[in-house]
């Protein structure tokens, strides 16, 4: 080529040009104690093929039956993102051969959803100030995870050109659920970060309702991106799928990198190839994978091996009943209560320290301090060891405790400080750092007998009274002494080191 | 009674089990007589695929421990059964007559087997059938077809060809069979024997490998009435581990069977299916039968269906749909057959192969069938039509159990026919299962027994008794007094005039 087309233009550059439509479908493995048909465990990182049967195996001749609780997490699920719950759904069949398919179909669910026509609205941060973005969500239903498969040997990590390929079945029949939202237009700049906002909202409803732990590092959120962009006041343009985006940051980036490939493309006069794409972490970037144009026909039939869900009125109400207080609902009351702006409380939820924060506060602790500490010192400590907040050695106990110190006068916000560097540094808890850093205020013998000593000729009369043997009198002493020293002292040990002074001993 | 001195297999497995309770003869002997049998005829009916020769005797003398311990065995204990070959059952070859699992011994027993078990029965061994059970003569079976006793030249009918064969021969007193389209049914009508398939969902099908999902079911096979319903009171009854199964309490079947009467009963001939253009032979046999259970106090009336005139083209899209996915997982990556895994070839060639030499020709119209039947676009004009005949069908047959308690036809066209005939028809072989069908797309339960033998060419005919949905024990009724007249005009049962082998 002579002329070299650039290959992408810059994101806000590529938005100025377009408007973005994205949509997206997460799955996420429920975290049921046994499969989805059948009673196998689902504990990660079992010994390959250990946790199988013939169900999940699809020997010939088993038959799944469906897991109960996969149904309620569903249905919790459903109800949490204002989904209307089906009177009556199926299962189907998604047919296609693949080694890591036991039976070379999948039991999901196609025309009959669970759950259908929901929303979940999401916070993002703008220059302007927080902006509120509704998602639609199209269907939320469950399906079977597939087995995983390992290749070895070949360039690519990929089945083709592999050397041979290890199957292991114990994921396959592995609850999933799966929420698709209908395209969301209209995000302009911000839609990397509503896409990325969306998925962390969900990760925060998953674990909120207790369905999943969500741990992304383990695969058990994955995303397929799809995106499309348009010429303003044009129909919707042609869409790319990108499969393999699994963590946060990755959702943002095949966001940006879909915007800055395709606008590319556009502007050059190409067209987008409606397309599945691979999304790979390690570069940001995604790859082109089978066209759609040859897609496979799944052949998607209901599943004549299980009999239809129909939950009844009675059993949602149930449903309803059990569920907790969801991410955004705590987090307007918690605005209300701790008396903070939504920017303040973002950045509580974008250092994972709501539960931490909310914790400390019931410890007893000032909002502002409590949000003070996780927020600034603790939070620099754990991203700099690379951990999260909740994994430090640190407690909403610890920190109730330094502040009534800090409180009281016995330590300032700089020993408090290095209280906390001992607490981690794992010398102990609160007091015995302290004790073993010698971190009081006014500790120092010598700035307290200065006191006595100022104290004792302001008061000559009293000072000769204990002289004598009228030990009761030490207590004008005493008080003058932590009135001279605003309290940071301690009474027990101005009496001691008063008495001493004057050769004095108690009666 | 005695049976000391007779021959162990010519009796009804009521009477066997009886012996074995009184210690008159142990399971032992019983099962020893019966391989025997195997031994000298099964070389020319080719009923079995598999005998399980060591396993069958030493369940026998458990049996006879149990009873000299003074334990109470049930109602069938120590008798022997063949077990159709698409049933699993622990370390048993389960081949489905397909090379595709020419060496699979499955890990796992399905529930029939372990109901048989429980009840003591002893299996002999696993039956021949038309690959994974598509077929009606057995020709289809990747290791040849079984020979009809009657007739060795002759089709014994299918899919459970082998098991019906089993009975005719005397190889065993009690089988089982599963029915799809009459695959339990068409098969005993043409050995002369007794086989129910019980409603959909009334004997589980956890280990029973899939043909067509929504409409296989297990059943009894037997000579008589009596011990078919004998053994269907041990296979039947809800299993949590097949969600389709019915959780509801099991007909009594053995006491209708006992009870044997029909009077009052309303009867209905279909009129679609009331034996015109059937062979001769069958269409009188079939009169007959009516005019005795007329005679024997029964009202006999009409009705139509109309929709079971589409019952055949639906079925052949359902059918083929199902299976072309259940039959998805034989690609050689987990058990069975594997060809092409030399290093050369890619996943999908492998499977490919493997697909290509393990599956028979019908095997494989079959799926194509079904796979074009599910593409994107078809789906609706095929699979989604013939859901709805069979939801027409089912109200068909609602309306006509709302004037008749049972409904009756001839249960296969013709008798017999000879191997090879229509193996290269496959129409004139589907043909065989119009009145065998309906039963299957509605649920229904059904049952045929033998009626006689045709004048023109001597061979079995079949009656077919259907009834609603858990109301097995009707059919039961209505044979067993059928069955009793019969006997009582012939002196004995018709089994008993197949020719020696």
């Amino acid at each position: 080529m002579s002329t070299a087309m650039p290959e992408t233009i810059p994101y806000d550059e590529a938005l100025n040009l377009f408007e973005p439509v994205f949509g997206l479908e997460v799955h996420v493995e429920m975290g049921t104690n046994s499969k989805m048909f059948c009673s196998c465990p689902t504990a990660f990182g079992g010994e390959p093929n250990t946790q199988v049967c013939p169900v999940c195996l699809g020997l010939p001749g088993s038959m799944p039956v469906v897991n109960r609780t996969a149904v309620e997490s569903t249905i919790r699920i459903g109800l949490a993102l204002n989904c209307t719950i089906a009177e009556w759904c199926r299962f189907a069949r998604k047919n296609y051969f693949y080694p890591d398919m036991p039976k070379d179909y999948q039991i999901s669910q196609y025309d009959e959803p669970l759950c259908s026509n929901g929303y979940l609205d999401v916070t993002v941060a703008t220059v302007e100030g927080p902006k509120v973005v509704r998602v639609e969500i199209e269907r939320v239903h469950m399906e079977e995870d597939t087995g995983k498969l390992t290749h070895a040997g070949g360039a690519t990590g990929r089945i083709h050109g592999a050397d041979y390929s290890l199957v292991d079945y114990n994921r396959a029949g592995i609850p999933l659920i799966e929420i698709v939202t209908k395209p969301v237009a209209g995000a302009g700049h911000l839609v990397a970060d509503v896409a990325k906002a969306y998925v962390a909202e969900l990760r925060d409803l998953m674990r909120a309702l207790g369905v999943s732990d969500v741990r992304m590092e383990e695969g058990s959120l994955r995303c397929d991106v799809n995106l499309s962009l348009n010429k303003p006041g044009s129909p919707m343009g042609t869409r790319s799928e990108t499969k393999n985006v699994n963590s946060l940051r990755s959702v943002e980036r095949a966001v940006r990198s879909e915007v800055e490939r395709q606008s590319a493309l556009l502007t050059a006069g190409g067209r987008v190839v409606q397309e599945t794409r691979h999304f790979h972490e390690d570069i940001g970037r995604s790859t082109s994978g089978r066209s759609k144009e040859q897609a496979e026909d799944y052949r998607y039939f209901p599943e004549p091996d299980l009999v239809p869900i129909a939950p009844s009125p009675a059993w949602i109400d149930e449903l309803r009943s059990t569920l907790p207080e969801l991410p955004s609902a705590k987090r307007s009351r918690l605005e209300a209560e701790w008396g903070i702006t939504p920017f303040e409380l973002a950045t509580v939820v974008n250092a994972g320290a709501l539960d931490l924060v909310e914790e400390t506060i019931e410890a007893g602790v000032e909002s502002a301090a409590a949000r003070k500490w996780w927020t600034g010192e603790l939070l620099r400590t754990a991203n700099d060891q690379g951990i999260e907040l909740a994994d430090l050695p640190v407690t909403p106990a610890h920190i109730a405790r330094v502040e009534a110190l800090v409180a009281d006068g016995s330590l300032n916000d700089k020993l408090a400080r290095q209280v906390f560097e001992g607490v981690i540094a794992g010398e102990g808890d609160v007091d015995e750092v302290i004790t073993s850093r010698g971190l009081a205020v006014v500790s120092d013998d010598a700035a307290l007998l200065a006191a006595i000593d100022e104290a004792l000729v302001a008061q000559p009369d009293v000072a000769e009274k204990i002289r004598s043997g009228k030990v009761q009198a030490a207590g004008a002493i005493v008080g003058a002494v932590m009135k001279s020293t605003r309290g940071q002292a301690d009474a027990a040990k101005v009496r001691a080191l008063l008495l001493d002074r004057l050769g004095v001993t108690e009666a | 009674m005695t049976i000391m001195g007779s021959d162990l297999t010519r009796q009804t497995a009521a009477v066997l089990a009886e012996a074995i309770r009184t210690g008159e003869a142990s399971a032992a002997e019983v099962t020893q007589a019966h391989l025997d049998r195997i031994s000298s005829v099964d070389e020319r009916v080719h009923a079995f695929l598999h005998v399980d020769t060591e396993a069958a005797l030493e369940s026998a003398r458990s049996v006879d421990t149990k009873r000299s311990s003074g334990e109470v065995l049930g109602p069938l204990a120590g008798v022997p059964l063949a077990l159709k070959d698409v049933l699993t059952m622990r370390g048993v070859p389960t081949t489905c007559g397909s090379r595709m699992l020419e060496n699979w011994r499955p890990p796992y027993d399905s529930s029939v087997v372990e109901r048989l078990r429980a009840a003591d029965i002893v299996i002999l061994g696993k039956t021949n059938m038309d690959e994974f059970a598509m077929g009606s003569s057995t020709e289809h079976s990747a290791y040849g077809p079984s020979h009809n006793p009657w007739d060795l030249e002759r089709i014994p009918g299918g899919s459970g060809g082998g098991s019906a064969a089993a009975l005719a021969a005397f190889e065993a007193p009690l089988a089982i069979g599963t029915d799809t389209g009459g695959s339990i049914r068409q098969p005993a009508a043409v050995t002369g024997t007794v086989g129910v398939k019980p409603t959909y969902g009334g004997v589980p099908r956890y280990g029973l490998v899939a043909l067509a999902s929504s409409l296989d079911q297990a059943g009894p096979c037997a000579r008589t009435v009596m011990d078919t319903a004998l053994l269907h009171s041990i296979i039947a009854g809800y299993d949590p581990r097949d969600s389709t199964s019915i959780n509801a309490p099991v007909p009594d079947v053995v006491a209708a069977a006992a009870k044997a009467d029909v009077r009052g009963m309303r009867i209905g001939i279909v009129t679609e299916l009331n034996g015109e253009g059937y062979q001769a032979g069958v269409a009188q046999r079939f009169r007959e039968s009516l005019a005795i259970l007329e005679h024997l106090g029964a009202e006999i009336i009409e009705v139509g269906c109309p929709s079971f005139e589409y019952a055949l083209g639906a079925y052949y899209l359902i059918l083929p749909s199902e299976a072309s996915s259940n039959l998805a997982r034989f690609d050689g990556m987990r058990y069975g057959l594997r060809v092409g895994d030399d290093g050369s070839h890619s996943v999908e060639q492998v499977m490919s192969l493997t697909r290509e030499a393990g599956f028979g020709a019908e095997v494989k119209r079959r799926i194509m069938l079904g796979t074009y039947a599910l593409s994107s676009g078809y789906y609706d004009a095929y699979y989604g039509s013939a859901q709805k005949v069979r939801t027409l069908i089912m109200r068909d047959f609602a309306s006509a159990f709302e004037s008749v308690d049972v409904l009756v036809s001839p249960t296969a066209p013709t008798t017999a026919f000879k191997i090879g005939e229509k193996i290269d028809d496959p129409l004139a072989m589907y043909l065989n299962d119009i009145a065998t069908i309906p039963v299957n797309l509605a649920g229904n339960a059904a049952m045929s027994l033998p009626v006689g033998l045709a004048p023109e060419d001597g061979l079995p005919v079949g009656f077919q008794i259907m009834a609603p949905p858990m109301a097995d024990d009707r059919l039961y009724l209505v044979g067993a007094a059928l069955e009793s007249a019969l006997y009582d005009q012939w002196g004995h049962l018709l089994i008993e005039e197949a020719p020696a082998l």
